[in-house]
């Protein structure tokens, strides 16, 4: 028996290999449900009411998914350049203090202009983060995955000490939080009495300028050249060099642009649990989206929709909720299963 | 600062030590022993995690220590071989099926936690391994339990078997030139499954000792970064059991002293000390990666007829 890459896929084999993967997810979900104890077909019926059953649910999943957007369009541009960012998380709590040093007071600027100087500041020091792994990368040959990583470790630290010492909010009683940002840092509400804000708007945005740089500017051609082939992308006179950096900052950006938004548009200030591993989850995002920063924001959608519908479950039928961990974890899996069976023929 | 000297001459500090480098060795061999053969198995926090929920639930269940921990080894070695399927037979890349092991992983050990111990209770202890109390082995000044004497032992056979067998040789050959060992007639795709199946069963009893030998009951993300720091020891120890043992040694000698030392100086947030260990792995990984001693065909996935 051997496998042989297929020529081309046909249109109704894809989508006999996407209803085939639903049906499958359909049925790993049902076991779960089914293994906590909860009745299967009310619990799904209480997880799509949960997540798109009103208004406010929906909102709510838009609003959850506002930074994994974000964390997601971060992995994606670092992947398709071979940067191994998996510390999306670390990054994107230094673009959250960053937010919360300038926006709390620090600066006295009109709305207009406080806000993007704070969403750019953000961005600036989530890029900032990412660059020394980059360069430990590019220059000392470190591993990336495991300079990333062990930085969120680092940040997560780093947050304890700043918001119980420096930073810490003497009007928090005793809570370990930073002070809040003044009311002219906050993003506007899009609609009143919902958590949605016009962070949903810049990430949307982002998604679509990525997605423009990727498919059209020579930036986006060069970085996938060096992800292809760096010996190759230097040799036709690419500066490796530069790309390395960019990627890092353009990456970690978008990751701090997750936490300056969260801060500026939900909570007003930064808690040690403001990210419940957005940063994680994004690396997932961008594996379904298949690194297509236009596929994101769905991929997202998604996956908040999970998290919301499965806190609701949780609710209605006392099923631990990590269920949506799981769930997305495995949608992951069943994914690439699909995609190499699609993509590979078996011969006898 | 004599005060500071003295605690280095403690048994109390030379205890902690075994004990805070036991997980790491178990955790440090399973990844080397994968990173050998040429996959790199980022399902190493999420596999510690699941062995650590495994060997506490087979106590906790009514199962001897031991049985719990070949319990423990099995179902480790069953996520080594589901990362197998996707990283060696579907030829993926191993950065991408690793982090989702881990996701899975640990997603599944806190979804199984919650149904075996319902509500928000402390979390319930078992009783966890004893100190070692013999007179041939095991100082009781030292109060290591067996599986710490256990993970050395295994230091040694991982390091025989890799330089001195014919398995270890080919284990290697895999891990540098797969084409090259399939011309010797090795079978690259099952020796690749073999390390991962058996590399992941100890990255399992890692997790393992947390929660049987360390702690003495279950908690939510408990293995919080050590998988991480195991890779991390790995590169630095130049892919070699020995060197390795000796990084995951130091570290655990400057985690614990610098526990004490937090006591000692009050005046300095706790934070920077635990964040001295973090960046002290990256600073110690600089000098070990410039030479790019791994394996050479890590992370190329192997397509039989390929080259």
């Amino acid at each position: 028996m051997r496998i042989e890459r297929r020529e081309r896929v046909p249109a109704a084999l894809l989508l006999a290999g996407g209803v085939g993967a639903c049906l499958l997810l359909l049925v790993l979900g049902s076991l779960l449900i089914h293994s906590a104890g909860a009745p299967v077909a009310a619990s799904w019926l209480a997880l799509l009411k949960g997540a798109f059953g009103s208004r406010l649910a929906i909102s709510e999943v838009l609003t959850r998914s506002t930074p994994l957007i974000l964390t997601g369009l971060a992995c994606a541009v670092a992947f398709r350049a071979q940067l191994w960012n998996i510390g999306a998380e670390g990054q994107l709590y230094a673009g959250a203090l960053m937010v919360a040093a300038l926006g709390s007071g620090a600066l006295s600027l009109p709305a207009w202009l406080l806000l993007p100087t704070l969403l750019l500041a953000g961005a600036a020091a989530g890029g900032a983060y990412l660059l020394g792994p980059a360069l430990l990368k590019r220059f000392l040959n470190v591993d990336d995955v495991v300079t990333t990583l062990l930085l969120n470790f680092v940040m997560a630290l780093l947050v304890s000490l700043l918001i119980q010492g420096p930073m810490h909010d003497p009007l928090s009683m005793g809570w370990p939080q930073t002070a809040p940002l003044i009311d002219d840092g906050m993003l506007p509400r899009l609609i009143v009495q919902s958590r949605l804000h016009a962070g949903l708007l810049i990430a949307l945005a982002c998604a679509l300028l990525v997605a423009l740089v990727e498919a059209r500017s020579s930036f986006g051609l060069q970085r996938r050249a060096v992800g292809l082939n760096a010996k190759a992308a230097r040799f036709a006179g690419i500066s490796t060099t530069r790309i390395a950096i960019w990627t890092a900052l353009w990456s970690g950006g978008l990751a701090g642009l997750a936490g300056a938004v969260e801060v500026m548009g939900l909570r007003g200030y930064v808690t040690g649990d403001l990210s419940p591993g957005f940063g994680y989850t994004g690396v997932i995002i961008a594996m379904l989206a298949r690194l297509h920063p236009g596929a994101v924001p769905l991929a997202a959608f998604v996956v908040a929709a999970v998290f919301v519908g499965a806190d609701a479950m949780g609710r209605a039928f006392n099923v631990p909720s990590y269920i949506a961990d799981v769930m997305v974890a495995l949608s992951l899996f069943v994914m690439l299963g699909t995609s190499f069976l699609l993509g590979y023929r078996v011969k006898k | 600062m004599s005060e500071a000297l003295s605690i280095l001459l403690t048994t109390a500090l030379w205890a902690a030590v075994l004990r805070i480098a036991t997980p790491l060795i178990f955790a440090m061999l399973g990844e080397l022993i994968c990173e050998r053969a040429g996959i790199v198995n980022l399902g190493i926090e999420g596999i510690m995690t699941v062995g650590a929920l495994t060997a506490w639930y087979c106590v906790y269940a009514g199962h001897g220590l031991w049985t719990a921990w070949l319990i423990a080894a099995l179902v480790g070695a069953l996520c080594g071989l589901f990362h197998g399927v996707f990283s060696i037979t579907m030829a993926q890349s191993q950065h991408v099926t690793g982090l989702g092991v881990t996701l899975l992983a640990t997603g599944l050990a806190s979804f199984v936690y919650r149904i075996a111990v319902p509500g928000k209770a402390t979390p319930p202890t078992i009783t966890a391994f004893a100190p070692l109390d013999l007179p041939w082995l095991g100082h009781p000044l030292l109060a290591a339990t067996a599986p710490t004497y256990l993970a050395l032992a295994l230091v040694a056979l991982v390091a025989y078997v890799l330089w001195y067998t014919p398995l270890g040789l080919a284990i290697r050959l895999v891990g540098e030139h797969p084409q090259g060992a399939q011309a010797q007639g090795i079978n690259v795709v099952a020796v690749r499954y073999g390390c991962l199946a058996v590399g992941s069963a100890l990255m399992a009893l890692g997790g393992a000792f947390l929660t049987t030998a360390a702690f003495n009951s279950f908690v939510i993300n408990m293995v919080q970064g050590r998988g991480w720091m195991a890779l991390a020891l790995v590169v630095f120890g130049a892919w070699r059991p020995g060197l390795a043992l000796l990084g995951a040694l130091l570290y655990a000698g400057f985690d614990a002293y610098q526990l004490r030392l937090q006591t000692l100086f009050p005046g300095i947030p706790y934070q920077i000390f635990l964040m001295a260990p973090y960046l002290l792995a990256i600073a110690a990984m600089v000098p070990m990666a410039r030479k790019a001693i791994g394996p050479q065909a890590l992370m190329v996935p192997f397509v039989k007829g390929e080259r």
